[in-house]
C-alpha cells in the first residue's frame, strides 16, 4: 500500500499538503474545502496521483487543524470542529489548553487511521457491487446521493434540494452532450463549453467566504495561552478509549453516507459520547470525553467520505466533492473500473491518507503553538491575498477572463445563498453529479424505449428510489417544528 | 403572551413584499421562470433522430422542480413569525464595489492593476491603515503571484498597460 509513496516527490507533496492543510484548518473561514478549491487549479501542474495526494492530505490535516482554533479561541477553524469548542475551550480556560489539544490530536489521529482501514476494506467491496450497476442503477444512485445530502446535510432539506437541483441545472449549460444543441448559452461562445467546475467551486467557497468575512469585521477573538501540547494521561485514556473507538465507528459510517461528512459526524459523535458517559454533567464544562467524541468522529469521516467518492464517484462530503473535481479534471473516473485498472493509484491515496494522519499528529503535537499564531493574521491582509490567488488560479485553468467573472458571480450568489439559509455544498455536488444524472436518465429512457415505469423493474434501482424516499421523508417525520423543514 | 403580541405586531408592521421569504421566493421564481421560458427557444432534434428525450426536457424538469420546491418553502413560511433582516454592513458593499472595479479595470486597463486596486481598496476599507501592509497586499503579493504563475507555471496573463511592460 505504501510502495507508491516511496518517492521523494510524493513525500514532499504529502508533507506540503499536511502543513498547508493545518494552516487552512486553523484559519476560521478557510478550512480544507475552501483551501482545496483554492489549490485545485495549481494541481494541474502535477501528475494525477500527486494532485490527489495533495488534496487528500489537505483534507485530513485541515479537518484536524480546526480543533486548534476551537480549543484556543472558541471559534471552530472548520465547521467540523464546532462540537470541539463545547468542551475544548472551557478546558483551555481552566489552564489546560495543552491537555485539550493533546486529547484532540490523539483522538483525531486514531479516528483518521481507523477510517483509512474502513476505506481500504469497504471501498473495493462497494466498487465490486457497482459492477452490477447499469445506467438506471447509476441514475437511482445519484438521486439517492442528492436526497441524502438534502436530509442529512446542513440546513433545511427543501432548500438543500433546491440548491442541488440548481447545481444540476448549471451542469446543463453549454452544448448538450448527446445532440450538441446549445443550452442556456445565449449566443456567448465561451458558454458553449459549459461552466467549469473551478470557477464555481472557488466562487462558492472562497469568494462567498470573503464576502461573509466582510460582514464580521467587528468580531474579536480572545486567544487562550498555550504552553505545550500534552499527551493524554493514563486516566484520560481509561476514560476515553471507548468513546474514541465508538466515535471512530460513527464517523466512518456517517462519512460513507453522501452528506456533509465531518460536521454531522462530530455532532453525533459528541452527543453519543455524552449519552454513554458516566459523567454527562461534565460535558460543556471541559470534558475530555467530549473533545475525544467530537474529534475522533470528524476525522473518521474523512476516510469514510472517500469510500463512495472513489468507489462510486458520489462525493461523501463537501471536501470530497472538491477531491472528486480534482479526479475529474485529471481525467480519472472514479468507480469500479478504477479499482480494476489502477489499483496502485488507489493504494497510493490510501497510503497517503494513512501517512497524513501520522504527520498531522507529529505537526500538531510539536507545532500547535506555531499554528495557533496563524490565527493572528488579520482578515484585512489575509483575504485580499486569497482573492489574488483565487483570481489567478481560476484564470490559469483555461486562460479565460470569463471564468474569473463567473467566479465572482458565484461568489456573490454563494454569499446570498448562505445568508438566506441555502447551503452551497449541494450546488457543487449537483454540478458534479449533473452529467451523471442527466446522462444516465436519458440513456435509461433509450434502453426502456421511453417507458419510465421500467425503472421499477430493476431491483437495485428500485431499492435506491425507496431509500431516496425514506431519506426525504425522514427529516419531515423527525422534525415536529415546521421551521426545521424550511 | 408577550411573544404572541410581538408576532402579531411584527406581522402587521411589514407588508408581505418586504419579508425576506417573499424576496427570496420572488427572486428564485422570477429567474427560474425566465430560464424556463428560454428553454422553449432551444433547438429540437428531428423526430427521426430523437432517441429518448429532447435536450430541453431535462432542464425544464429541473426548473419546474425548483419552482415547486420554492413555492412549498414560501407556503410553509407563512406559519413562521416574521423576522426583520439584519442590515448588511458598509464593508460588504465596499467589497462588492471593489469587485465591480476589478471587472472594469481588468477589462479596460490591466489584469494585475485590477488585482492591486481591489487589494488595496478592500484592505483599506476593512480597516488597514499601515502603509507597509497596504503595499504588501497591493504590490508585493500580486508581484509574487505574477512571478509564480508566469515563471513557474508558465501562464500567460492577458495584455494590459502593466503586464505589457513585462511581455514587450
Amino acid at each position: 500500500m505504501m510502495a507508491p509513496l516511496f518517492s521523494s516527490k510524493l513525500l514532499l507533496v504529502l508533507l506540503f499538503g499536511t502543513l498547508f492543510g493545518l494552516v487552512l484548518g486553523v484559519l476560521p473561514g478557510l478550512g480544507p474545502t475552501t483551501g482545496g478549491a483554492l489549490i485545485l487549479p495549481f494541481t494541474m501542474t502535477l501528475d494525477p496521483l500527486s494532485a490527489i495526494i495533495l488534496l487528500t492530505s489537505i483534507y485530513c490535516a485541515g479537518t484536524y487543524g480546526g480543533a486548534i482554533t476551537a480549543v484556543l479561541i472558541n471559534t471552530p477553524g472548520t465547521p467540523a470542529a464546532a462540537a470541539t469548542c463545547l468542551d475544548g475551550y472551557p478546558l483551555a480556560q481552566k489552564g489546560e489548553a495543552g491537555r485539550a489539544l493533546g486529547m484532540a490530536t490523539v483522538s483525531s489521529t486514531v479516528g483518521g487511521i481507523f477510517s483509512v482501514i474502513v476505506l481500504v476494506f469497504f471501498a473495493p467491496i462497494l466498487a465490486n457491487l457497482a459492477y452490477e450497476f447499469g445506467q438506471p442503477e447509476y441514475f437511482a444512485l445519484a438521486i439517492f446521493g442528492l436526497t441524502m445530502l438534502a436530509s442529512i446535510g446542513d440546513g433545511s432539506p427543501i432548500k438543500n434540494l433546491i440548491a442541488g437541483a440548481f447545481g444540476i441545472l448549471i451542469s446543463t449549460v453549454g452544448k448538450d452532450f448527446m445532440t450538441s444543441i446549445d443550452r442556456f448559452t445565449y449566443g456567448i461562445n465561451e458558454l458553449s463549453v459549459g461552466i467549469g467546475f473551478i470557477p464555481v467551486v472557488v466562487g462558492l467557497f472562497a469568494i462567498s467566504e470573503m464576502l461573509t468575512q466582510s460582514t464580521l469585521l467587528d468580531q474579536v477573538f480572545k486567544r487562550v495561552a498555550l504552553k505545550a501540547v500534552k499527551l493524554p494521561t493514563k486516566d484520560d485514556y481509561k476514560k476515553t478509549w471507548k468513546t474514541i473507538l465508538r466515535s471512530s465507528g460513527i464517523g466512518s459510517f456517517i462519512g460513507v453516507l453522501p452528506a456533509e461528512g465531518g460536521t454531522v459526524a462530530s455532532l453525533i459523535g459528541y452527543s453519543e459520547a455524552k449519552r454513554f458517559s458516566k459523567n454527562p454533567e461534565e460535558f460543556g464544562k471541559g470534558s475530555v470525553e467530549g473533545i475525544a467524541g467530537a474529534e475522533a468522529a470528524n476525522n473518521a469521516a474523512t476516510g469514510g467520505a472517500m469510500v463512495p467518492t472513489l468507489a462510486l464517484g458520489i462525493p461523501g462530503s463537501a471536501t470530497t466533492a472538491v477531491i472528486l473535481t480534482g479526479l475529474i479534471i485529471h481525467g480519472v473516473r472514479p468507480g469500479p473500473d478504477l479499482f480494476k485498472e489502477q489499483p496502485e493509484f488507489l493504494y497510493g491515496i490510501f497510503g497517503a491518507m494513512l501517512v497524513a494522519n501520522i504527520l498531522f499528529f507529529i505537526f500538531g503535537f510539536f507545532g500547535a503553538k506555531i499554528f495557533a499564531r496563524i490565527t493572528l493574521v488579520p482578515n484585512k491582509i489575509l483575504w485580499p491575498m486569497i482573492f489574488a490567488v483565487s483570481v489567478c488560479g481560476t484564470y490559469s485553468l483555461s486562460q479565460s477572463i470569463i471564468d474569473v467573472w463567473i467566479m465572482l458571480f458565484f461568489g456573490v450568489l454563494g454569499f446570498f445563498m448562505r445568508r438566506y439559509g441555502f447551503s452551497v455544498v449541494p450546488v457543487i455536488i449537483g454540478l458534479i453529479l449533473g452529467e451523471l444524472v442527466e446522462g444516465t436518465l436519458r440513456q435509461s429512457i433509450v434502453i426502456f424505449d421511453g417507458n419510465w415505469l421500467m425503472f421499477l423493474t430493476r431491483p437495485i434501482a428500485l431499492t435506491f428510489f425507496i431509500l431516496s424516499l425514506i431519506a426525504l421523508a425522514f427529516p419531515l417525520i423527525r422534525s415536529k417544528k415546521i421551521n426545521k423543514i424550511i | 403572551m408577550n411573544n404572541v403580541r410581538d408576532k402579531k405586531r411584527a406581522n402587521k408592521s411589514l407588508p408581505f413584499f418586504f419579508r425576506t421569504e417573499f424576496k427570496v421566493f420572488f427572486t428564485i421564481i422570477l429567474v427560474s421562470t425566465i430560464l424556463l421560458i428560454s428553454t422553449f427557444s432551444f433547438d429540437t432534434v428531428p423526430p427521426i433522430l430523437n432517441r429518448g428525450i429532447q435536450p430541453a426536457t431535462f432542464p425544464k424538469g429541473l426548473l419546474v422542480l425548483i419552482i415547486v420546491l420554492t413555492s412549498i418553502i414560501y407556503y410553509l413560511s407563512f406559519k413562521r413569525p416574521w423576522k426583520k433582516e439584519k442590515n448588511l454592513p458598509k464593508p460588504f458593499f465596499l467589497t462588492i464595489i471593489s469587485f465591480v472595479l476589478f471587472i472594469i479595470i481588468s477589462k479596460t486597463l490591466d489584469f494585475f492593476l485590477a488585482i492591486s486596486v481591489l487589494s488595496v481598496f478592500v484592505s483599506y476599507y476593512w480597516g488597514e491603515r499601515r502603509i507597509f501592509y497596504l503595499l504588501l497586499v497591493s504590490i508585493i503579493f500580486p508581484l509574487v503571484v505574477f512571478i509564480f504563475f508566469e515563471m513557474i507555471l508558465g501562464l500567460r496573463f492577458p495584455p494590459g498597460i502593466i503586464t505589457n511592460l513585462y511581455y514587450y
